[in-house]
């Protein structure tokens, strides 16, 4: 087993930390443990040594299993500058590199699917749609229950539902 | 605009109370976001970065939240002086404090809202309040966020969330964060025991000047890690009930200190006393921790009628920038000393001898 810092000597410190019911296993070689302050315990965080290094490594294998090494088309974003780094270049990185960063993540936080603030707008596009969709749905049931003072009353209603979604 | 001119004075900004206040210094909580479209700051081309500065800082000072006539200035406008005058505030980040072209800071009158843009992230925005009130940063922050958002498209994607420069902002983007003193936790020798369980639940605990610093004057940052998979108020909720457990910790550790160690208690704050306000040089490392003490004193009843805002006053008029004020040459390590040692001396003449009789009587 190599070290997941420097690659080259073997790794001969292997640490186990549960952070939140998560294992998180790390593989050093003695000169890495050393810089990376693991004999410290007071100083060391396995979570921010995993976040430095485990991040590129995993990266890394995602990527090279596809052959080629991958480009961000829309910032010219490479994995080694993320590997230098620890940051992406944009937005779209986040779909480029998507393979190697669920991983990451993973061992990063407490889920992969954010559960926090959703944007106004996002919110409000998606309450319409909701809306949209249940008057589709009841106007369906009031024809085939033949109710069509109730579906003419649902259609006009959609007529609204819709206008409001090509303004939001 | 003048920085110094727009900041209120230390001795106003220090007399804000707030629950907790005697262990809680101050509650943050910091967004970060990104402009949809544009590349991150750290990536991007300065064509791309001034597009993004050019949009920001009209959007963030009109927002009303920042209320009339808030701070807006392009940081290649402030002097370094200017710079180290916000770190000193914890208005910016060391980080941003080096940034020049491109970056800006908009503060609100109050210097209650204050957002960097272009730093790590096109925004970073965080709103401050005195004592433990995390909630209540969290929804003035929320606010401003939301009425940004009504201005400009940020970066959003359904799974994850809000997109940030670095992995572990992603998400919500959220840092919550309080300042503490802990003096007795440390005279205990605790304080290592505290840090590591902080951290086994996923939390940080920093120096005073944020990430890789030290911990100066007892003075230590707990903060948030996990951005991603949690809601906001989850986050903000956690954090408040670690803290409030800290507390009860400081404060059972300072009455343990005082009732089975006395005379090291005493002796050290009545050190403390006698150097702050007999010296003639002194470093600001020694300020600190001497003034920590101090406030430990005050805290205790020994120092009656001073009020802690004397001495925190006294830790922000003795950072380098701050004692800068009023000198026009700029001032060397040595000069700095010197003059620290004075602002102490004269400051010092307000506050009686300490009294330990007194700390008996008057228990937290």
């Amino acid at each position: 087993m190599r070290c997941q810092v420097c690659n080259k000597a073997a790794a001969t410190v292997h640490l186990t930390q549960i952070v939140e019911n998560q294992i998180k296993k790390v593989d050093l070689c003695e000169a890495c443990a050393k810089e990376k302050g693991v004999n410290d315990p007071t100083g060391f965080s396995l979570a921010d040594l995993l976040l430095g290094l485990g991040a590129a490594q995993k990266m890394e294998e995602a990527t090279t299993a596809t052959g080629a090494e991958v480009v961000c088309p829309d910032c010219g974003f490479t994995q080694a500058d993320f590997k230098k780094s620890g940051r992406l270049g944009c937005s779209k990185c986040y779909e480029v590199f998507a393979d190697g960063l669920d991983a990451l993540l993973k061992g990063m936080h407490k889920g992969t699917q954010h559960k926090g603030k959703v944007p106004p707008a996002v919110r409000r596009t998606a309450d319409v749609r909701a809306k949209l969709t249940k008057i589709e749905s009841d106007l369906k049931a009031a024809i085939a229950r033949e109710d069509f003072e109730q579906a003419a009353a649902l259609r006009d209603a959609l007529k609204v539902a819709k206008n409001a979604e090509q303004e939001a | 605009m003048n920085v110094l001119d727009f900041l209120i004075t230390p001795a106003e900004a220090c007399k804000r109370t707030g629950p907790h206040d005697q262990i809680v210094f101050s509650s943050r909580v910091r967004l970060a976001r990104n402009l949809k479209g544009l590349p991150f700051p750290g990536h991007a081309k300065k064509a791309d970065r001034l597009k993004a500065f050019e949009a920001l800082m009209p959007a963030v000072a009109g927002l009303p939240q920042m209320g009339a006539a808030p701070f807006a200035e392009a940081m290649d406008k402030l002097s370094a002086m200017d710079k180290q005058l916000l770190v000193e505030r914890h208005l910016i980040s060391r980080e941003h404090a080096a940034k020049n072209a491109g970056s800006g800071f908009v503060l609100n009158q109050e210097e209650t809202v204050c957002v960097m843009v272009n730093e790590e992230d096109h925004l970073r925005m965080q709103a401050l309040r005195p004592g433990l009130q995390l909630k209540q940063a969290w929804l003035a922050i929320d606010a401003v966020d939301s009425s940004l958002q009504e201005r400009v498209e940020v970066a959003y994607a359904d799974r994850y969330g809000f997109l940030t420069a670095c992995p572990t902002n992603l998400g919500t983007g959220i840092r919550v964060s309080a300042m503490l003193h802990l003096p007795g936790l440390v005279l205990a020798e605790q304080i290592n025991q505290i840090i590591q369980a902080v951290n086994k639940l996923g939390l940080a605990v920093r120096g005073l000047y944020g990430e890789g610093t030290e911990a100066l004057g007892n003075i230590f940052q707990v903060s948030n890690q996990m951005t991603l998979g949690e809601s906001e108020s989850d986050i903000v909720e956690r954090l408040d009930k670690v803290l409030l457990q800290i507390i009860e910790h400081e404060q059972n550790a300072r009455l343990k200190q005082v009732a089975e160690k006395p005379k090291v208690v005493f002796n050290h704050i009545g050190r403390a006393y006698g150097v702050l306000s007999q010296s003639h040089s002194i470093s600001s490392k020694e300020t600190m921790n001497l003034l920590s003490l101090l406030r430990l004193g005050v805290d205790l009843g020994m120092f009656a009628p001073t009020p802690k805002s004397l001495v925190d006053e006294l830790f922000l008029c003795s950072q380098p920038a701050h004692l800068q004020i009023g000198h026009p040459e700029k001032l060397d390590a040595e000069a700095r000393d010197a003059f620290r040692a004075d602002l102490l001396r004269q400051r010092m003449k307000a506050v009686p001898g300490p009294d330990h009789t007194k700390v008996a009587s008057k228990p937290e």
